[in-house]
């Protein structure tokens, strides 16, 4: 609660930076417009306007002040315009149609969270396999931290291609690219994590004359939980970037990648920001909910929740 | 044939892992040599079950093209390979990152005068960081043309939030004790910045700068997918996928992983060097 004044005020300047970069930024527009409905210009021919600067323009024109915030095309659209529309395409629209944000959101988030299972299932496997079979480690776990530094998602294209050739499509193939790169943290995290109980730990347990499996149940897998968490945060919100930039290069139909595609395409900047703003929920509502998670289980557990 | 092929794999398999085992095992496995031999040996298994099962399974190379053929590829067309990996890697993600780097440090130092924008930029930058950022390419393609101009502010957004958020809290690592000392010295603001608080913060700043790395790839590659001069990686790899030239994009991938690693390699050797003092530097 001590922070909330601090990050409204972040927030706010944030914001109010936007809404003050809107007037320049949409000036030439404003101005062409503005003189198509006779209003007076300083200067009148887009030629000469052309020679200013947004801010420069803005400054000579201030009766259009008002106007920049109301293009059906801006360049940058003023908060309240962005909100409308998703205001417009996620309540206001049935969830099934073509034109709900839902809708699109959904596509997306289907194939992330089958992806993000599937590849947090793996890593976990991988990272049991790696912290028991020391050939494993020596082997996989170089690949697996190179692989960290390598723009996975260059892949994308390739697999949707490759999968689209055996006849694979829709779902599986974003599922397959979400899955790759929220399998890496979880691997990396989880290999950290179930090796984090110290010597002393595992010797206590030796004491108690506890078999190998009852030291993963009881020891390794209770303390990498914390580590693990923090893998899913990554992870989940990777995935999503996965699923998304998945629809892009390959002209997908329906997703929020699509949907950025498609305004940018028609010429329908409202139709990209209230994609990206959707995406942006989505991916903030994910983590939250993996926050909460993660508090709520290390209470229950009695470690202390960061 | 089909079952030679798989037995011939599963044979080579089972012979690299063999191979891991005993040295996983053996006396000199603790040695640089051994560490690096083992993942190597790994790898090139990994290769020759793929062109082995690719070449006697008889997969088409629309599919997946051997490894040899994609060295072909990347062979043949390094003159074109080159010209992408100037225009992505130099011009759109190095200006970006750069860029972004000095906005960030920027930032960091104006905010970290007050505890109470630290305290608001911390947890907004944090979860900044967590959001789809690629997802503003369009727009800034938009805003900007298609030439790298465009990728360089995306990736400079990109890299933004974490280096901003190590960093703000990089500069918060210092104990009151050594603050203590400091103002004992007489020194101000500044010098307590680049004596005390600016090293003390290398290794979060350092560990911003590592992340930002993929991330500044990644920006560079996936703008060009909204728009992009006849030349790019991301421009050659959505093109050679509509060619069903997959080995192209397998060349252009191995050119994005290599660069990949270089800069991420790039920024850890530097942290070696920044950071020496640092235990976790300890070898």
């Amino acid at each position: 609660m001590k922070s909330l004044l601090p990050i409204l005020t972040v927030v706010g300047a944030i914001i109010l930076f936007w809404i003050v970069s809107v007037v320049p930024m949409n000036m030439h527009l404003t101005a062409d417009l503005a003189q198509r409905q006779d209003i007076a210009v300083t200067p009148d021919t887009p030629v000469a306007r052309q020679e200013y600067s947004g801010i420069g323009l803005a400054l000579r024109n201030p009766q259009l002040f008002g106007m920049t915030y109301t293009l059906d095309r801006p360049r940058l659209p003023s908060p309240h315009q962005v909100a409308v529309e998703m205001w417009n395409t996620i309540v206001m629209q049935n969830i099934t149609s073509r034109r709900s944000l839902v809708y699109h959101g959904w596509v997306t988030l289907s194939a992330t969270l089958l992806g993000f299972a599937i590849g947090t299932g793996l890593g976990i496997l991988l990272a049991v396999g790696i912290v028991y079979n020391r050939a494993m480690d020596m082997s996989v776990m170089p690949w697996a931290i190179a692989s960290q530094t390598i723009p996975i998602l260059a892949l994308a294209p390739m697999i949707i291609v490759m999968l689209g050739a055996i006849g694979i499509q829709g779902l599986f193939p974003k599922a397959v690219i979400s899955a790759y790169l929220s399998f890496f943290p979880v691997v990396v995290g989880m290999v950290k994590g179930l090796r984090s109980p110290d010597g002393m730990q595992l010797d206590l347990l030796r004491t108690y004359y506890a078999s190998p499996a009852q030291g993963f149940w009881k020891l390794r897998l209770p303390a990498s939980v914390p580590y693990l968490f923090a893998s899913l945060k990554i992870g989940i919100s990777a995935s999503l970037v996965g699923a998304i930039v998945a629809e892009l290069p390959t002209g997908a139909r329906a997703g929020f990648g699509a949907r950025m595609l498609v305004g940018d395409q028609y010429g329908q900047p409202l139709v990209t920001w209230a994609a990206l703003f959707a995406a942006a929920l989505t991916a903030a509502a994910l983590v939250g909910f993996f926050s909460l998670a993660e508090r709520w289980t290390l209470r229950r557990m009695g470690m202390h929740a960061v | 044939m089909t079952g030679t092929a798989i037995i011939s794999a599963l044979a080579i398999w089972g012979a690299g892992w063999f191979i891991n085992a005993r040295l996983a095992k053996s006396a000199a496995a603790n040695t640089r040599l051994v560490k690096l031999l083992v993942p190597a040996i790994f790898g090139l298994t990994l290769l020759i079950m793929w062109e082995l099962l690719v070449r006697l399974l008889e997969i088409s190379p629309i599919i997946l093209p051997p490894p040899t053929m994609i060295a072909e590829r990347f062979a043949n067309e390094t003159p074109t390979l080159r010209a992408d990996f100037q225009q992505t890697i130099i011009k759109g993600a190095m200006t970006g990152y750069v860029v972004g780097m000095f906005a960030a440090f920027a930032i960091a130092v104006l905010a970290d005068r007050s505890d109470f924008l630290t305290r608001g930029i911390l947890p907004v930058g944090g979860f900044m960081a967590a959001l789809p950022i690629v997802g503003i390419a369009p727009i800034f393609v938009r805003w900007l043309g298609s030439d790298w101009e465009s990728k360089a502010a995306v990736v400079a957004v990109m890299v933004f939030f974490p280096i901003l958020v190590n960093t703000v809290a990089g500069l918060r690592d210092t104990t009151a004790m050594q603050r203590d000392l400091m103002r004992t010295y007489g020194a101000g603001y500044w010098p307590t910045l680049f004596k005390l608080r600016l090293p003390a913060a290398m290794p979060f700043i350092f560990n911003g700068l590592k992340i930002a790395t993929t991330l500044a790839l990644i920006g560079a590659i996936v703008a060009e997918f909204f728009g992009s001069p006849t030349v790019g990686m991301g421009f050659r790899i959505s093109t050679s996928v509509g060619q069903l030239a997959l080995d192209m994009v397998w060349a252009e991938i191995v050119v994005a992983a290599l660069a990949g690693s270089a800069f991420y390699g790039l920024m850890a050797w530097i942290e070696g060097r920044v950071t020496f003092w640092h235990p976790s530097q300890r070898k």
